[in-house]
């Protein structure tokens, strides 16, 4: 067989545009989403610059002037209970949220996603163990899980963050599983085998490709509940400790201000309320973006 | 006639239905339950049966894409999956064009890359994979400065199904696997990929298995003709010999379906009846005594041999109670078969 093929300038080739350009022009039309990615974006730059924009310390607090109502002269959302100033703790306060939303479901994503892609595409006895272990932690409630990691492993950020990657490995690890599973079967992955190729060079040029967006996309979805389950186990005195700035946990300490200062008490509800939305908003937009039917 | 390229013997393939409480079958389909047969370099095999026959798990087995559960085959005269001949050097020289088009290339890839992967396993370079692609792209019809860079999705099922072929010769494969390659198409694609087939077999000096359930295309394309009937060979002979003159009662009834060109000449009454019988708890004696019009006691007792006629020019077997010396069966055709065959 002849492969002296006349060089063909690569400029010459019509190239079409990938995958993710492809996704990312569809979500653009998609007005609710961009507006909620934009409100992720700017919740995570008032994380990254809170001591820039936050007007007070977050930590530092006076008897004197506790429990003033959003609008007070000098603090526009009120003070806490030890006076301290809540538009600065809860610019702060994103930080650890964001942090303990993200960084768990980006670990367990990694975990999760590895152990279901070769447990998927091995199938047989390894699929069966590795996925019969994963449904020993399925067989809890999350929230219960996470609440007893968390008391059985003490309470601190780390440990906290911990509790949530175990929680959110197994779900992961099901959903790609799952999708490899499926992929595994298609023609093309056949075709990839009779071609001599072997299971790594196959897993990460043929299956990764096509079972990493929609596992992706679900860990996203996952990134609200994390921080929703982060803000609980804080509330329950088990992730961050006070005087640390934490929605979930500014959440539990002003609840014994809730009857003479109800609109300050539901200042960080409503920030967990704007964040977790707007990581579902965005992930599902992500999600009908990236549902592309040929 | 030389040998062959290709030595199947003995192949048998069973696939567990029912398991029992440690995970041990207990119950099997033989999806192919024994069969032997040459495949000769420069030929063109044809393969036809009704679905379920055993058609793909063959072309299967051949790729080894699955293990057989007993059985050899012997390339070039080497023993496939032992020391002499490892299944990835094998996998080189025998390459498979799936049916279904649009599930056999990787969605995520462009033309180029999916041609280009198979080269660059059995090392060679990114640069000259892509230049092997390119090349063959043009080869099979395609201009390499339009489709290259494409996605599965934005091609024509005739388009994709030329990508698949010149991915499966970038491997550079002395055979090529077609495992109902055209039946997808519409008649017209059908054609000129068909008529692809038979240049690129030209130009490249390429052996075909063509599975398929068109008899008429088979006739077209083949050298020589296999009726599989329930995972076991009916017939095998030169295609003209067979499609003009068959021996197995099946080949009759098969070819009896075919729809005649002339109006005059309509097909009176359906030639077999009622549906092959379950794989999993197979007749005895001849597979097909149970729709056999000719079928008699010594057809339930006992399973016919593969035998060539001894007066055939090119060995023309077939595996027949009717065309198998001292069989007993009342309409022993004359000129039969030796014993030994």
């Amino acid at each position: 067989m002849s492969t002296a093929a006349e060089p063909l300038p690569a400029a010459a080739i019509l190239r079409s545009p990938g995958y993710w350009v492809t996704v990312g022009r569809r979500f653009r039309r998609d007005p609710v989403a961009v507006i909620a990615a934009l409100v992720v974006l700017a919740l995570i730059l008032m994380a990254v610059f809170a001591p820039w924009l936050a007007p007070h310390d977050p930590l530092q607090g006076m008897t004197l002037r506790r429990l003033k109502p959003p609008g007070t002269e000098g603090f526009p959302l009120g003070t806490d209970e030890l006076g301290r100033d809540m538009l600065s703790r809860l610019i702060f306060g994103a930080r650890i949220s964001l942090f303990m939303g993200i960084v768990p479901v980006f670990v367990a994503l990694a975990v999760g996603a590895a152990i279901g892609i070769v447990s998927g595409y091995a199938g047989g006895w390894t699929n069966t163990i590795l996925m019969r272990t994963m449904d020993v932690f399925f067989a809890f409630p999350s929230v219960l899980l996470a609440v007893a990691l968390a008391g059985a492993l003490g309470p601190g950020i780390f440990n906290g963050m911990l509790a949530l990657i175990l929680v959110f490995i197994p779900p992961i690890a099901r959903v790609a599983e799952s999708v490899t599973t499926g992929v595994r079967t298609r023609d093309f992955v056949e075709a990839a085998r009779a071609s001599g190729a072997g299971a790594l060079l196959i897993i990460r040029k043929h299956v990764l490709g096509n079972v990493l967006g929609p596992i992706f996309v679900y860990a996203m979805s996952l990134i609200a509940v994390s921080m929703i389950l982060a803000s609980g186990l804080s509330f329950l005195g088990l992730g961050v400790k006070p005087p640390q700035p934490d929605w979930g946990l500014m959440l539990n300490t002003l609840r014994t201000a809730m009857y003479s200062q109800p609109l300050l008490c539901a200042l960080p509800g409503v920030m967990i309320f704007i964040t977790s939305i707007s990581f579902n908003i965005m992930t599902d937009g992500l999600r009908s973006a990236m549902d592309i039917k040929a | 006639m030389t040998s062959p390229l290709l030595e199947v013997r003995g192949l048998v393939k069973q696939f567990p239905v029912r398991k029992n409480l440690f995970g041990r079958a207990t119950t099997f389909v033989s999806a192919v339950d024994g069969i032997d047969f040459d495949l000769f370099e420069g030929e063109t095999l044809g393969v036809v049966g009704e679905s379920g026959c055993g058609k793909s798990t063959t072309a299967r087995l051949l790729m080894h894409l699955i293990e057989p559960t007993a059985g050899t085959i012997r390339f070039g005269g080497r023993t496939v999956g032992t020391a002499e001949l490892p299944v990835k050097e094998f996998r080189r020289q025998v390459q498979m064009v799936f049916q279904d088009s649009y599930a056999s290339l990787n969605p995520r890839l462009t033309v180029e890359e999916s041609i280009a992967f198979g080269p660059t396993v059995h090392g060679v370079s990114q640069r000259e994979a892509n230049a092997r692609a390119l090349s063959l792209l043009e080869r099979v019809g395609l201009d390499p400065r339009r489709f290259a860079g494409r996605f599965t999705h934005e091609l024509s099922g005739g388009q994709r199904q030329r990508v698949n072929i010149a991915r499966a010769l970038a491997l550079q494969p002395r055979i090529l696997v077609l495992d109902e390659a055209v039946s997808a198409l519409d008649k017209s694609v059908e054609a000129q990929v068909l008529n692809l087939l038979a240049d690129l077999k030209e130009a490249f000096g390429l052996t075909y298995l063509f599975i398929s359930h068109d008899l008429e295309v088979v006739r077209f394309m083949s050298t020589r003709v296999l009726v599989m009937y329930l995972g076991r060979v009916a017939e095998l002979g030169p295609t003209e010999a067979l499609y003009t003159g068959s021996r197995h009662p099946y080949t009759t009834a098969l070819l009896g379906s075919l729809l005649s060109m002339d109006p005059d000449h309509r097909t009176a009454a359906p030639p077999i009846t009622g549906d092959p019988p379950n794989p999993i708890d197979p007749p005895p004696g001849c597979r097909f005594h149970t729709r056999c019009a000719y079928a008699e006691g010594v057809c339930s007792a006992r399973m016919p041999a593969l035998l060539a006629g001894a007066a055939d020019a090119a060995p023309h077997w077939v595996a027949c109670h009717m065309h198998a010396p001292r069989s007993g069966h009342s309409k022993l055709k004359a000129g039969a078969a030796p014993e030994t065959a």
